[in-house]
This record gives structure tokens, sequence and C-alpha cells, in this order.
């Protein structure tokens, strides 16, 4: 009898904590254990960056179990291109990814890798923290904002059509459910992360209905998280202040094309795309973290590639799955070798091999322990 | 006209020998009837009453209008034969009977320099941005920007010359859209043929006037394969035709982020629409802000000058701290598009004096100057230098 209502009571108190849980998916805390993750080595440089990042978590005594998978895409029955199902059901079981950059062969007809994980996972949202790197001089210091950029629709629905010779026709798709979901991740990640206020970006005086739609959607979202700060700017003024004053700026949400565009102006800021973390939020809980950089196959493997934007983006892996004590480490360990600036690859203005530069953050975590 | 016209943009493309040569032969694109002489800068409309020029002002809203008034009070002093028809705007109206009389006005005039018409997105969908319907109606295919780095102004990057040509009339500022159906919008971008043809002759004309070595065209045609593919394949055909300029493209991100990093690298860049507005806004923040850029706008007939970056600025409106450099400038350019250079020259050297040499920079540069103030120092300027000048 007792028990039988110990066991209900548990089952109620987890289902009640498991609601509040889907709600704040940032805050996830996982108990005791080893974490598994995907881990997509890629192509080109990817599979050498990839080893360096395992190193650095063991050398930081992560709790992460690393599963590796490929996905290069294959010809599913109905000869559509899809990604192999172990690595699908892989992400479907583990639900976070770690993923090097992917080349998309020329062949005609192969869609670009990307966009099938994407569409695969439906990866609604992409997030990018441009935080300026001590160490790393740029004509911008103190940057210190994020992107986060609709990453389904917009101008990148890829409808086009020839009207007539000479004509042709782009359709940007707006819809109202894409950009309310947006608009709340936008809110709940600037919640989660302490940042005081969220920005939409525009042009509605111009594009009336579709990104009036968007501005819409995102004043509703306002509506439900007060305790955020809301502005919208149309999209010009955020580019000419921007490059005059990042500091201005906190959390951006937009839809897509302006995303693309803002988001990499964002990271050469703060020193282009080999330094720049990115992460995409899909639906059902799902999270892939990326370096947006190429697969340089001409570094390939000589042990000269920069593993920094796929560590960033591991660090703000682990602080989406709520480790934020091993982020915090790996992340100063990383920023201080950087600082420092004896052991740097090329890219980064040192000629230190990608081993050594590992090497220094993992004796760097030792000597913090 | 028709077989005429696709003869002649035929005979562009496979023979580049004949470019240039065709010299004022009309061309007809599309199907506007007017006819096109083969140039960058076309004749100005013969000055009306004893060798004065009549142009239409559009003071706008927020600091337009002030900022026109010290216009008009440079002038003034300056003694220079223009004439201003002013015709006013009310962004607050939902009729269009105020743009079609400034529209007429333009017409009548062919050259115009405007501030920002406010576009309030409270109204319906219907009312469209009164800027874009200006551009669309006169036909002022050309956005064209020019930024260059001033001595006297602090910025994070040196040396930067970059010519912006924007095409000002389609790509994504269609204002076509549609609720197909609820909850779902589409809004339609168009590319045409004849339009990026045109543009991309512009630029290329424009670069070969001023001496320039290289046009970079700026597009996102691995994800917009037909619509920005297009673009980029009609700015080759018309590349064909400059053997001497360099061409290449770079993808609209990437482009963003070379500018933030290294803006020394460009030289002349074509884009559509809203890639422009992206790339000019940045490049003006890069020189020093939207108080210091001029932009002009150019059609086969008709030109209107006004501010690069187009910012109706509510917030410091009637303050007295707004630049006027950027609506100076504009009104120079407007004076040598008048073929009145002399007094372009005289405005122009005197706005950079005080800029560069006297320092006295309003709050957007960081300094303390008013507008007024600024305004009066160029004129001071003016005087000095031993122009012939009206009362102070």
């Amino acid at each position: 009898g007792k028990k039988l209502i110990c066991v209900l009571f548990f089952s109620q108190l987890s289902r009640v904590v498991g609601a509040a849980k889907n709600e704040t998916p940032q805050s996830r805390t996982f108990i005791r254990g080893i974490q598994t993750v995907t881990l997509i080595p890629g192509d080109g440089i990817g599979p050498e960056i990839s080893n360096a990042v395992m190193k650095i978590f063991e050398a930081a005594k992560a709790p992460i179990r690393w599963e590796e998978r490929n996905v290069t895409a294959i010809r599913g029955p109905g000869g559509k291109w899809m990604i192999p199902p172990d690595a699908k059901e892989s992400m479907d079981k583990n639900k976070i990814g770690l993923k090097g950059p992917l080349k998309t062969p020329i062949a005609a007809g192969h869609p670009s890798m990307n966009l099938l994980l994407r569409k695969t996972f439906d990866l609604y949202a992409n997030v990018r923290p441009c935080v300026s790197i001590e160490g790393y001089q740029t004509p911008y210091t103190d940057v210190n904002l994020v992107t986060i950029r609709e990453n389904t629709e917009g101008e990148y629905s890829g409808i086009e059509h020839v009207i007539v010779d000479g004509v042709v026709q782009s359709i940007k798709l707006i819809t109202e459910q894409a950009s309310k979901r947006i608009a709340e991740y936008a809110f709940e990640y600037a919640r989660n992360n302490q940042r005081a206020s969220v920005t939409a970006v525009h042009k509605a005086n111009i594009m009336r209905m579709s990104d009036g739609l968007f501005l819409r959607k995102c004043r509703e979202a306002a509506e439900k998280y007060k305790d955020v700060k809301f502005t919208e700017m149309y999209l010009d003024t955020v580019c000419l202040n921007m490059v005059q004053d990042p500091t201005q700026f906190d959390v951006l949400v937009m839809p897509n094309l302006y995303g693309d565009i803002l988001s990499d102006l964002c990271a050469g800021l703060i020193g282009g795309l080999g330094v720049t973390p990115s992460g995409n939020i899909g639906a059902n809980g799902v999270a892939i973290f990326e370096s947006v950089h190429g697969t340089a196959p001409d570094i390939a493997g000589k042990d000269l590639a920069n593993p920094t934007a796929l560590l960033l983006s591991a660090v703000m892996m682990l602080r989406h799955m709520g480790l934020h004590g091993h982020a915090k480490k790996i992340e100063t360990a990383c920023f201080d070798t950087i600082r420092d600036r004896k052991v740097l690859t090329k890219d980064l203005g040192g000629n230190s091999k990608c081993s050594e530069f590992t090497e220094a953050i993992c004796q760097r975590m030792k000597d913090m322990d | 006209m028709a077989a005429h016209s696709a003869v002649l943009s035929a005979s562009k493309i496979i023979n580049p020998f004949w470019v240039g040569r065709l010299g004022n032969t009309a061309k007809v694109f599309g199907t506007t009837l007017i006819s096109h002489r083969n140039k960058t800068s076309l004749t100005p409309p013969p000055a009306k009453y004893g060798g004065r020029h009549t142009v239409t002002l559009i003071p706008g809203d927020g600091i337009g209008p002030e900022l026109l008034n010290h216009v008009r009070e440079v002038f003034r002093f300056t003694c220079v034969p223009v004439d201003f028809e002013v015709v006013n705007v009310n962004s607050a109206l939902e009729t269009d009977d105020d743009m079609n009389n400034a529209i007429t006005a333009i017409r009548r005039n062919g050259v115009a320099l405007k501030g920002n018409i406010e576009t309030k997105h409270t109204l319906p969908a219907s009312v469209k941005s009164r800027n874009n319907v200006l551009r669309t109606s006169l036909d002022l295919y050309a956005n064209v920007m020019h930024c260059q780095s001033l001595p006297g102004v602090q910025t994070r990057h040196k040396n930067i010359d970059i010519m912006i040509i924007r095409e000002n009339t389609e790509g994504e500022y269609s204002s076509l859209e549609h609720e197909s159906v609820s909850g779902v919008v589409e809004s339609l971008k168009i590319i045409t043929r004849n339009n990026s043809l045109r543009i991309a002759d512009y630029a290329f004309k424009l670069a070969r006037e001023r001496g320039r070595r290289r046009v970079t065209a700026v597009h996102k045609a691995n994800i917009m394969k037909l619509g920005d593919g297009l673009f980029l394949q009609c700015c080759r055909e018309v590349a064909s035709g400059y053997p001497e300029i360099t061409f290449d493209s770079m993808i609209v991100d990437n482009t963003t982020m070379q500018l933030v990093s290294k803006p020394q690298q460009f030289d002349v860049m074509v884009m559509p629409n809203l890639y422009g507005n992206v790339v000019s806004n940045v490049c003006a923040g890069l020189v020093g802000g939207p108080g210091l850029v001029p932009g002009a706008n150019y059609g086969h007939v008709y030109a209107v000058f006004e501010t690069a970056t187009r910012n109706t600025g509510k917030s410091i409106a009637e303050k007295n701290i707004a630049n006027p450099t950027a609506m100076l400038l504009a009104s120079c350019l407007m004076l040598d598009h008048l073929k009145l250079n002399d007094y372009a020259s005289v405005i122009r050297n005197a706005v950079l004096t005080t800029m560069n040499e006297t320092r006295l920079h309003t709050a957007d540069l960081g300094g303390q100057g008013t507008t007024l103030e600024v305004v009066q120092s160029v004129m001071r300027v003016i005087q000095s230098k031993g122009q012939f000048t009206a009362e102070l």
C-alpha cells in the first residue's frame, strides 16, 4: 500500500519535473554517469580537429563518451538521398551531436550535406555566439553578442521559377509557425543564458507582409518573456551600427537570409570562421554543434589545422547539456593558450602544429587541477 | 523595335568589338519606350530662366527638413544658380496624392534632392514604402555610393575607397507579397535579364570612366541558383566587353566578413537590391557613419540625390546635432550632375576642410559641434577662398 503510493508519487513528480525540463531544454542536467554524444568528424581537416577535441575532453575529464558516425549521403529506397540509418539512429538516441566540416560532392543531383542534416532533424535554429577572443586581435574588441537565425524557410526555400525568358522569380516563404518557434527559442535562450535583450532584425518597411509577420510573432513572444527586453531594428541600421559599435547588441533574432549575412559579419568581427562556434537546435530536443569553416583540403592530414572553432562549439555543447564546470575549464584553457601567444597554429599567427596546440591546452588543464 | 533591340543586345554579347562603338545609338531595354542614351552621365535638363536651374526638393521626415534647409542656406550664400521647388510628402497619410505630386515635380525638373520619407509600418501593407515608389516610378535603376576614408575621421580601418553600385528597382524590393494560406506569406524576389544587364553595364562604364581596375559582383548564387545565377551571368557577359577591367564575384556572406577584416581589397562592387542595402550600410559604417556619405540614384532620364544610408534620424531630429556632411556632399553631387562643377568643388572643398583640417565634428563623430556650427564653418571657408558670396 505505502510502496504503491510512493511509486505513484515519484512517477507524478518525475512527470512534473519532466515537463519543466522540456520547457527549458538548456538547463537539462544529466544525472551522474557518462553522456553519449554522436561525433561526426567530417571531411578534410575534420578527423584531425575531432581528434584534438576528443583529446582535450579526455584531459578535462569531461563525462562524455563519443559515438563516431559517418553521414555521407546514400540513396535510400525510392531513390531519395538520405543520411545512413545508423547515423540517424545514433542522433535520435543521443540527441546531442558534434560535427566537423562536411564537403558536398559536385555530383549532379546530390544535395548539400548540411541541408540534408537540417531537413532530417528539423534543425530550425542556428545559434552563433560571437565573443571577442583576447589574444587574437581584430579591429573590434569587446564583441559579445549572439545571432539566432531561422534556418528552415525564408529566402532559402529554394523555390525559384523562370516566369518568361529573362525573368526569374525566387520565393521567400515566411510562416507563422516557424516565426513563432524561432522567436520563442530566442527568448528562451536569452533567459537561460542571462542575456539582457533580444533584438528582432527585419525589413518590414519594404517586405511589409512577410517580415511584418515575423515581427508580429517576435512581439507576441516578447509578451511572454517580460524579463527580457525586446527591440526591433532594420537590417541596414543593424549593419551600420554593428561595424561602428558592436557592443550595443546582445541577442539578435532574424529570418534566414539576414541571419546568414549577419552571422558571418559577426564572425568576421571576432576573427573569422576559424574561431567561431555554432550550434543548430532541432525539434525533439536534437542539437548539433558544429564548426562552420570549410574542409580545407589543402592542409588536410598535415597537422596544421586549428581546432578552436570545433572546440568552442564543443564547449557550447557542454553548456547546452548543463555541464558548465567542464565547459568553463576547457574554454579558459583554450583562451589562455591563445592569449599567451606562445603556441598558436598558422591561421592565428603562430607556426605550431595542431597537435602542439592541443597539447598546450591539455597541459594547461592538468595544471589547473 | 523589339527585333532591333534584340539584334543590338545580341551583337553586343557576341561581338564585344561593337561595344562603345555604337555610341549614342538608342538602345531599348525591355518594354520601356524612352530613348536611352548610352552614357552614364547624361545631359542635364536645360536651365530654365536666366541660367538658373530648378530642382525639386523633398524635405521628408526626421532630420531631412533641417539638413535641406542648411543646404539651401549654403547655396544662397554661395550664390549657386539653383532654385528649389519644395514638395512636401506627409508620411502619415494613406493616399498617394502627395507622392504623385512629388513624382510629377521631379519629372518636370529632371533632378531632385530629398530627405528620407518615413515608412510607418502600422499602416496596411497596401501602402508601400514611399521612397521605393519614387525609385521605381522614375526608374532610378542605379544607386551609386562612393565610400572613402576621410583623413579627419577616426575609424578602425584606413584607406578605404569603394564604389558601390546597387540595382535600385527590382530584386527583393519588388513589393510583391501575398498570403497564400493563412499563416504562410510569400514574398517574391524578381531578377530580370534586362535590369541585370543594365546595372552591370552602368557599373562597368562607371569603372572605366573613373579608371577603376576591378569590379566585384556580390551574390548568393549557390543558394538562389536561378535568380542570382542570372544576375551573375549578366555581369559576366558585360564584363567580357571590358577586357581592361578585372571581374570577379563573391558570395554576400563572405563579402561582409571580408569587409570587416580587409575592406581595402574592394574596388567597385555591383549587386542586386538587398545585398546592396547590406553592403552599402556596412561600408558607410566603416568610413565613419551615416552622416558622412552621400548617395545618388540615377535613371536614364532622372536623378535623385540623398544621403547614402537613407536614415530618417527621428531620434535626433530638430536637436541641432545631426551631421550635415552627407547632405551637403549629396548636393555637390547634384551640382556636378547639373554641370555646375565649379560651385560643386567650392562647397565640397569647404565641407572637407571643415571635416579634416578644422576638425569640427558633430556628435556622431565624437565631437562637440552642432549642425549650425558646422554649416557656418563651411560658409566661412567658402568666403575665405575669395568666392563671391552673399551676406553670412
